[in-house]
């Protein structure tokens, strides 16, 4: 018997949440459970007032959980992060999904919780804590608590890139991805498809961060150890020896080409 | 219209140009309900108190059932019924069974063992699809696994699992003799000892899942005059409705099939399982009820084109001619026959591809494995081997450094040439597609290739003729599992020849499976049999049923089924429309011997066009809409409760 | 089964009705009103048969919980025709064949609809965009593209 109950705010929401419940954003996810019968659950919570607003603050740019990505590619502040929302899903999906729902999507989907990690976002919950984007994915399946937003930093389009690689365009879902944030001296790599959440490729990142050139010569060595840090799982997709086969080909263009496959 | 580019000059005497609606594009009768949305889908009927039905299916590719406990579902909110195997009047089936083709070997629930996973084990109908799924996840079923297999050939080997027990070989059981179906044409192994080349490979293709936007599903309500009324998106209405008659033991004219509306088929709409589910679903409830497919279950359950491999030797003179060419093919069904000992007789027929060649030798096996039960789909049975032949001519025209065009014009087979199943061929067009697609790529042929024709060249007392024909007897039923067989290729020793001339032998047509779905023409008084062949070349009178004609067939005692390429839906053979009762006007009277190469022909050729013709366009514009008196854009049939 | 009230428009009309708690909206759209338009697919969002309009925005109506539509306005294909007149796109796809079962062409329209909304001149990269969460079986999707692109044409003026 499933039931869906209705509460005024997020945080009334939130005491709602039990290990039998899921939280309704955009409907992506928690709909295709139900109409598949999911038995894992048979509650669904909803919360009246969403933060779906996208506005710079003084720590960065705050996008509600509610946002869509619709409503990120509405947005001029956060025009970098269009290179990925207009790669998620079709245009009804994207009218749909919300950047709160993206940060739980499970393998293989989770583009943006990719392009997330490598930008360092922090995770505002409805309790008001504030966690880094890491901590927060490693520990996404026992979260009690709800997510009323996402903090970014506000980066330049070219510091920032974004690839998703699928055998269907335009839409199709991703076998993996890669994010790429590229300040000068502090590199972030951040994979999706390449682990049961997205992943950061440390030891990859302190080899583009040592100084050296954005050119052929100077990634080798990034190129080379990207995988290590990840792990490629077997699926209906891809295998896990495709993908580090294919790592750091796509890496490389993206390093290399300016973002551009 | 802008795709449509149609070339008149080709076999243009054989066509008559004047009709009105034949040969001309036309806007679809249907395509104002599809834009309006009100094209009526099974689905797009509405019942009050429709009940939702599912399958509680097996998570193993091949186990024992050891129990089913069905109780905790049965408790369950919304539940109306819960039924097993036991509910099934007469569960044991199988589709040719239609034509009297092969032997009953899958039940419609299963009920001591399952065989490919996603097999259904019980069903549950409730309230509401939700509350039917809740419950469906209720049922406890306690199986012991067993080994399974999963690739055709492993499941010819001695020790393989046996899948199906009606066929304890794993494989089908042709003419009650042998473990596969043989062609044999010549003498393959002797043409190979003169071959300039020999060119062998093997090619395969997966399992293939038709994909159509809308899954399998029917809806069944019982109807106020005892019978049984089923919207359904079956290809094969009657086949569907045969097929319900005999699971369901109840008389075909209890039952109302409505249907023709298919959102999406290619072949996957066949196999009338969700119909025969839903009609018993509304016997045991008296209530409407909708079963139905999900995605998964499409993908899963629902039929795929099988598997196939096939392996060609082909042996070449260093002209480039084909003069053998040896098949062996390997079918994978899947844990049931359905339709599939069908389409290894249909490929059969097909090879060795639309090329004369005068020694050909197959061997067919239509394997039982742990699969998902294989079906029709677009071009069924010939499609893999299609794929093979034409990888395998490449092969051939780069072994004899010939443009892979020209080698085919050579090769290919004219009217009146004899195919390895002792036919003739007419209505041929190989050259000529060649021919068009060679301009439309701008691959160049020689003038010589351009100038060749289908119908000049073929029928030579060369190539008319049927040879002796070395035969073999290996692979009878039960050899293989045996060990006292293990090669699956035809024999390199024949054991055996067939003059030269033999002809197949004629069957007849089978019988209808259920005798209350046989036409009594006598008393409704409905025209049978085919039209004399003097009657002038004009298109029969509409609605003059014809019964295909006995024709020699390579195979003796099993009866040829006379169903058309499950691609399109099937209609009974009496409603066939009439043949063309015209003679050919092309009737080649060739030279006396005329080698089957490029002599230039004293008639001239049908010269290919200089110049690539305008796109076809209609002479006046499409109206909108249907213009039928009276139509309304949105009639539709039963819409509104 | 406990039922929540909602009340939406629909084409135009008003609708008042009762959803099971967890229905999807296009349950109770074909099932409930008997808008028999929007076609199930998949019902897990990937094929985009069940496509609507929200308050103009295409949305995918099997994933979209039927209460949470309370108040908003909704377009179906039921809505598109003007009595018998039939709207440019419909006119476009019947005459350039771009539906053959016809099954996923409720959906296209609709994504159609909502591009040439937004924009009335789109080039072809953007048309394939547009219906890029609409997938067809049938007509390998170019004559679907052709439709959209020359009803565009016809409502601008540069076809007839």
């Amino acid at each position: 018997m499933l039931s869906v109950e209705t509460y005024q705010t997020m945080a009334e929401a939130a005491g709602a949440m039990t290990d039998r419940s899921r939280f309704l954003g955009g409907g992506t996810l928690v709909m295709r459970a139900v109409n598949y019968g999911d038995q894992s659950f048979d509650r669904i919570i909803r919360s009246r007032q969403i933060e779906n607003s996208i506005r710079s603050e003084s720590g960065g740019i705050r996008i509600g959980a509610g946002a869509t990505m619709a409503d990120i590619l509405a947005s001029r502040e956060v025009s970098f992060l269009h290179q990925v929302a207009r790669l998620i899903g079709g245009p009804a999906i994207r009218n749909m999904a919300t950047v709160g729902g993206n940060l739980f999507a499970p393998h293989p989907y989770g583009d943006l919780a990719t392009a997330l990690l490598a930008l360092d976002a922090r995770v505002v919950m409805t309790n008001g804590q504030a966690e880094p984007m890491e901590s927060f994915l490693a520990g996404r399946s026992h979260a009690r608590n709800l997510v009323t937003a996402v903090i970014v930093p506000n980066v330049s389009e070219t510091e920032f890139r974004f690839a998703k690689i699928s055998r269907v365009k335009p839409k199709g879902v991703a076998l993996l991805s890669v994010a790429a944030w590229l300040r000068r001296g502090d590199v972030r790599l951040a994979w999706g498809g390449m682990g049961p959440t997205p992943l950061r490729s440390k030891a990859a990142e302190r080899a583009l961060s040592s100084g050296g050139q954005l050119d052929e010569a100077g990634i080798a060595p990034a190129l080379a150890i990207c995988t290590q840090d990840l792990q490629p799982a077997d699926d209906a997709l891809a295998t896990a020896w495709y993908r580090r086969e294919v790592a750091p080909v796509h890496l490389k263009r993206l390093l290399l080409n300016g973002g551009r496959l | 219209m802008s795709s449509v580019e149609f070339r008149k000059d080709l076999f243009a005497n054989e066509r008559d140009d004047t009709l009105k609606e034949i040969g001309k594009p036309t806007i679809r009768q249907d395509i104002l309900g599809h834009v309006t949305g009100r094209t009526p889908f099974y689905d797009d009927h509405l019942f009050d108190g429709l009940l939702h039905m599912r399958a509680v299916r097996s998570p193993h590719h091949h186990a024992q059932i050891r129990s089913i406990d069905t109780s905790a579902a049965e408790r369950m909110p919304g539940v109306r019924r819960v039924a097993t195997a036991k509910d099934v009047p007469h569960n044991l089936n199988t589709l040719l069974s239609l034509i009297g083709f092969g032997r009953d070997d899958e039940p419609l629930c299963a009920h001591d063992k399952v065989r490919y996973l996603g097999e259904a084990v019980a069903w549950v109908i409730a309230d509401t699809e939700r509350q039917a799924r809740d419950a469906c996840a209720a049922v406890r079923v306690d199986y012991s696994v067993l080994p399974h297999v999963l690739d055709p050939e492993e499941a010819l080997q001695p020790n393989a699992p046996v899948v199906n027990e009606v066929y304890p070989n794993n494989t089908f059981d042709y003419h009650n003799t042998y473990d596969h179906q043989k062609l044999r044409f010549g003498d393959v192994n002797a043409a190979f000892a003169r071959a300039d080349h020999v060119i062998e490979a093997e090619y395969q293709m997966s399992p293939i899942e038709q994909a159509p936007i809308e899954t399998c599903g029917a809806i069944a309500a019982p109807e106020t005059n005892d019978r049984y009324v089923c919207h359904t998106n079956t290809q094969a209405l009657f086949f569907s409705l045969g097929t319900t008659a005999k699971l369901l033991d109840i008389a075909s004219s209890r039952l109302h099939f409505i249907g023709g509306t298919v959102g999406g088929g290619f072949g996957g709409k066949v196999d009338s399982v969700v119909e025969p589910t839903a009609v018993l679903g509304a016997m045991l409830t008296g209530r409407p009820v909708k079963f139905a497919w999900d995605r998964y279950e499409e993908m899963q359950v629902g039929a795929p084109r099988g598997a196939e491999r096939w392996r060609l030797k082909d042996g070449l003179t260093r002209d480039g001619k084909i003069i053998a060419r040896e098949l062996t093919g390997f079918f994978d069904s899947g844990a049931y026959m359905r339709l599939s000992p069908y389409a290894i007789i249909k490929g059969t027929g097909h090879v060795p591809g639309p090329y004369f060649i005068p020694n050909v030798a197959s061997n067919v096996f239509c394997c039982i494995t742990n699969r998902t039960p294989a079906t029709a789909m677009r071009g069924f049975g010939i499609t893999a081997v299609d794929f093979a032949i034409e990888c395998q001519m490449d092969r051939g025209a780069e072994a004899v450094g010939m443009n892979p065009i020209e080698f085919r014009i050579l090769n290919a087979y004219r009217d009146g040439d004899m195919k390895a199943h002792r036919r003739k061929a007419k209505n041929t067009a190989l050259i000529e597609c060649c021919q068009v697609a060679a301009g439309k790529a701008n691959w160049p042929i020689s003038a010589e290739a351009a100038a060749q024709s289908s119908l000049t060249g073929g029928g030579t007392p060369e190539r008319v003729a049927i040879p002796e024909t070395v035969i073999d007897s290996e692979g009878r039923i039960g050899e293989r599992r045996a060990g006292r067989t293990s090669s699956t290729s035809p024999a390199k020793n024949g054991t055996g020849r067939v003059p030269a001339g033999t002809h197949g032998v004629a069957v007849s047509g089978a019988p209808v499976q259920n005798p209350d779905m046989q036409i009594d023409a006598e008393r409704i008084g409905h025209r049978m049999g085919a039209e004399p062949v003097s009657a002038p070349p004009v298109a029969a009178a509409p609605g003059v049923p014809v019964r295909p004609a006995a024709a020699p067939s390579y195979q003796a005692p099993q009866p040829t089924p006379p169903i058309a390429a499950p691609s399109g839906p099937a209609t009974p053979s009496y409603a066939q429309p009439a043949p063309p009762t015209s003679a050919p006007a092309q009737a080649p009277t060739p030279a006396p011997a005329q080698p089957a190469s490029y002599a230039p022909q004293p008639a001239s050729p049908p010269t290919p066009p200089a110049a690539q013709p305008a796109p076809y366009a209609p002479a006046q514009p499409f109206s909108r809409g249907v213009k039928r008196p009276g139509s309304s854009p949105f009639t539709s049939g039963i819409r509104r409760r | 089964m406990a039922k929540t009230p909602i009340t939406f428009t629909l084409n135009d009309s008003e609708v008042a009705l009762f959803a099971d708690h967890g229905a999807a909206l296009i349950d109770v759209l074909r099932r409930g009103v008997g808008d028999l338009t929007p076609k199930q697919g998949c019902a897990q969002g990937t094929c985009g048969a069940c496509t609507v309009l929200i308050d103009g925005k295409p949305h995918l109506s099997c994933l979209t919980l039927a209460e949470t539509v309370e108040g908003r306005r909704i377009d179906t294909v039921g809505g598109l025709a003007n009595g018998r007149d039939l709207d440019v796109l419909q006119t476009t796809f019947m005459e350039g064949f771009a539906a053959q079962c016809g099954f996923c062409t409720a959906g296209m329209l609709l994504a159609a609809k909502s591009l040439l909304e937004r924009v009335p001149n789109p080039d072809r990269a953007e048309v394939i965009e547009a219906i890029s969460g609409n997938l067809c079986r049938c007509t390998g999707y170019e004559p679907i593209v052709d439709a959209i692109l020359l009803a565009a044409a016809k409502m601008q003026g540069r076809a007839v």
